[in-house]
């Protein structure tokens, strides 16, 4: 009765409110739809989410399936974690970043490795010309690790380090430093994005196939469960598939299957799920559209709670609990107008923020350009602080809970995920999916329909493809040389002659034995770090064993 | 009249491949035909495949800042293989203070970040060497 009431309201307003409105001043021309193409209606009503009972459809924060969030109290016990990612040229000059940061307010540590780093080479590869200590840090051995965190407590702060492919090796290397602290393994935190599988989706920094693949990450989770308790084993990205061109939609979809995926692994390899799942943690883009961004991430943690209690039979609650960090959307940055990007960025962390993030990296105006200067990332850092101290949204939880557009939408997103775990089952599982290329191709056909939508400026990039301004006044950036990689030559070639070269190769060969075989091959790793192997040659003892995976290049 | 041909490829260790990918989509939708080469090419790998596919266009996508080392290598190469008529492009993170030595090397083109697609295609037809020439 009472929505039938409504529904006539309604009509009387279309008819006698809106139209005559529409009659004196039409609407824009559109397309009305999000910046993933999802379309938008004008105006959300109760008509919108029919059947939707709050007490059954919206529990209360901190209760299954915590689609207002994790914690009860929201914000206001804790503030999330305010992680700057950051690191380039020598371990020294990161170090010093670093220091920085956290002396400036920040409340965690997250390191960029440069890409030699990331796709284990030493830097006198020769794939690595001109790559040493650009995008990130470079870090070959257990010594560049020591000089990282000189003076920096590891057990006291918690790290995260973005670094897949190689992250046992990483891992290791940490693990070491925090022993030579004196820092606890128990109760060392942080997290290792660890996440193979988005980079065969989207970032493409793999090594190994596969299968080889996720067997170190399956050797992580057991490693951690019993060393390590407190550290998160597996960052599951979304973030580099959004940026690579994905729909927020496929984001949310793909990033989740791929959870699953490192879930069903661990469990045909024999481990408990309640042993390992509450140390997954998950990773999202932030982008410009406000409102769907909010939905993806509410969406998110309803689909996981879900997952982990109907799907795998999970029961501790620790297990349900979808925790996540954010980072706005570099994607999203302009090398045009650059100051304009302070506003994308404070709107893309507002959208984390009320999406209920557990941590966040706001990105720097000038990353469109190069690296962030140190002005520009306190910049970045201080937005975050003023929508924490000045906003008030950290004062109240889930603010949008109940908000017919959001949960209409948090519910769109969270059936149409629902199908591509379908699509994707049906296949065999992810690493099936992504052996046929499908993931692959969806997020390549979105960002080309992204491409055509700019182009024909049905989506805006202020300063862009509107409001240009010509002849903008040149900007400070960061610019890094090549002294980097000749430090850390000259340290390479220093270090093969100081340590124990006997060491080091009985060290590799008993990390391709452990590989060969069935032995956890993290704590042969452990030893290769302590006895000074480089990262080259543990990744290469590696590809010897399981060789290396080369994508089919289509477009 | 022949199709321009088009050799893109990503060079060095960085993966985000989005950039090389659409402009390789556009390009193809533009009427060129494309050698979409992928990730992790050296200079060598990238003139040998100019050689071999009879390429008038190189383009290439860098965001890691390792164009400085990547891009003289590519035209060194090419000089020696004879290929000095292919127009060589580049996309990507460039500063502005890497443009004139860039250019000075041979690169004739180089597109930041926001460039539309339709400024490159305008940009290869109008530099690429003509057919004609190549006799």
């Amino acid at each position: 009765m009472k929505a039938a009431a409504a529904r006539t309201d309604r009509e009387r307003w279309a008819r006698d409110v809106l139209e005559p409105a529409l009659a004196r001043a039409p609407e824009r021309d559109g397309p009305f739809t999000t910046i993933s193409g999802r379309p938008i209606a004008r105006l959300y009503t109760p008509e919108d989410l029919p059947g939707f009972d709050d007490a059954r459809d919206l529990r209360d924060p901190g209760e299954f399936p915590y689609t207002r969030g994790i914690h009860p109290s929201g914000y206001r016990g804790k503030l999330w974690t305010m992680r700057q990612f950051a690191g380039f040229g020598t371990p020294e000059e990161t170090n010093a970043r670093y220091k920085a940061l956290l002396a400036a307010g920040g409340t965690g540590l997250s390191v960029a490795f440069d890409l030699p780093t990331l796709m284990g080479r030493d830097p006198d590869h020769p794939l690595s010309l001109g790559e040493v200590g650009k995008c990130g840090v470079s870090v070959m051995s257990l010594a560049d690790m020591e000089r990282l965190f000189d003076g920096i407590p590891v057990g006291a702060i918690t790290t995260s380090m973005t670094i897949n492919s190689p992250a046992p090796m990483l891992f290791a290397m940490y693990l070491v430093v925090a022993e030579q602290q004196g820092a606890d393994w128990r109760t060392l935190s942080g997290t290792i994005q660890n996440d193979i599988l988005k980079e065969f989706i989207a970032q493409k920094e793999y090594i190994y196939p596969p299968r080889p693949s996720m067997r170190l990450i399956t050797d992580i989770f057991a490693f951690c469960s019993k060393a390590a308790p407190r550290w998160n084993t597996v960052s599951v990205s979304g973030y580099h598939i959004r940026e690579a061109g994905s729909t927020a939609l496929q984001e949310l979809a793909f990033t989740l299957r791929d959870g699953i995926e490192y879930v069903q692994y661990g469990v045909d390899a024999g481990l408990e799920v309640d042993d390992f799942a509450p140390r997954m943690s998950f990773f999202f883009n932030s982008h410009s559209d406000f409102f769907e961004e909010i939905a993806k991430f509410r969406a998110a943690r309803t689909l996981w709670a879900h997952v982990m209690r109907d799907r795998f039979g999970a029961r501790s609650e620790r297990s349900w609990k979808l925790r996540f960090h954010t980072q706005t959307a570099g994607v999203s940055l302009t090398a045009q107008q650059p100051y304009n990007n302070v506003v994308r960025t404070a709107i893309q962390a507002l959208a984390g923020v009320l999406g209920g993030t557990n941590s966040l990296h706001t990105n720097s105006l000038d990353e469109a350009l190069a690296l962030p200067t140190e002005a520009a990332a306190t910049l970045a850092l201080r937005t975050q602080q003023i929508i924490a101290h000045e906003s008030g949204l950290a004062d109240v939880v889930d603010p949008l809970g109940g908000s017919y557009f959001v949960e209409r939408l948090t519910l769109d997103m969270e059936r149409e995920a629902r199908e591509y775990f379908d699509t994707i089952d049906a296949m065999g599982g992810m690493v099936e999916a992504i052996e046929q290329g499908f993931p692959q191709r969806e997020v390549a056909e979105a960002s080309y329909r992204f491409q055509q939508a700019f182009e024909k400026r049905e989506k805006i990039m202020v300063g862009v493809n509107a409001y240009a301004q010509p002849d903008e006044p040149p900007f400070p950036i960061l610019y890094i040389d090549d002294t980097a990689a000749t430090t850390q030559l000259a340290r390479l070639e220093g270090l093969k002659r100081r340590r124990d070269n006997d060491r080091v190769r009985r060290s590799l060969d008993a990390l391709q034995t452990a590989a060969r075989g069935r032995d956890n091959t993290m704590y042969a790793l452990l030893d290769c770090a302590r006895a000074y192997a480089t990262v080259g040659e543990m990744c290469d003892a590696l590809r010897e064993v399981w060789g290396e995976y080369q994508e089919e290049a289509v477009i | 009249m022949a199709k321009i041909r088009v050799v893109i490829a990503k060079p060095g260790l960085d993966g985000h491949d989005r950039g090389a990918k659409v402009i390789a989509r556009a390009l193809r939708d533009a009427g060129m035909e494309v050698i979409y080469m992928g990730l992790r090419q050296t200079p060598e790998m990238i003139v040998a495949a100019a050689l071999q596919e009879d390429a008038d266009v190189i383009g290439l996508s860098i965001l890691s800042g390792a164009h400085m080392h990547i891009c003289p290598r590519v035209m060194q190469l090419l000089k020696e293989k004879g290929l000095d008529d292919v127009l060589v492009v580049i996309g990507g993170i460039i500063p502005d203070v890497d443009v004139p030595v860039l250019e000075a090397a041979g690169v004739k083109g180089i597109f930041l970040p926001g460039t539309p697609m339709q400024v490159i295609i305008d940009f290869i037809a109008g530099h690429v060497r003509t057919r004609t020439e190549q006799v």
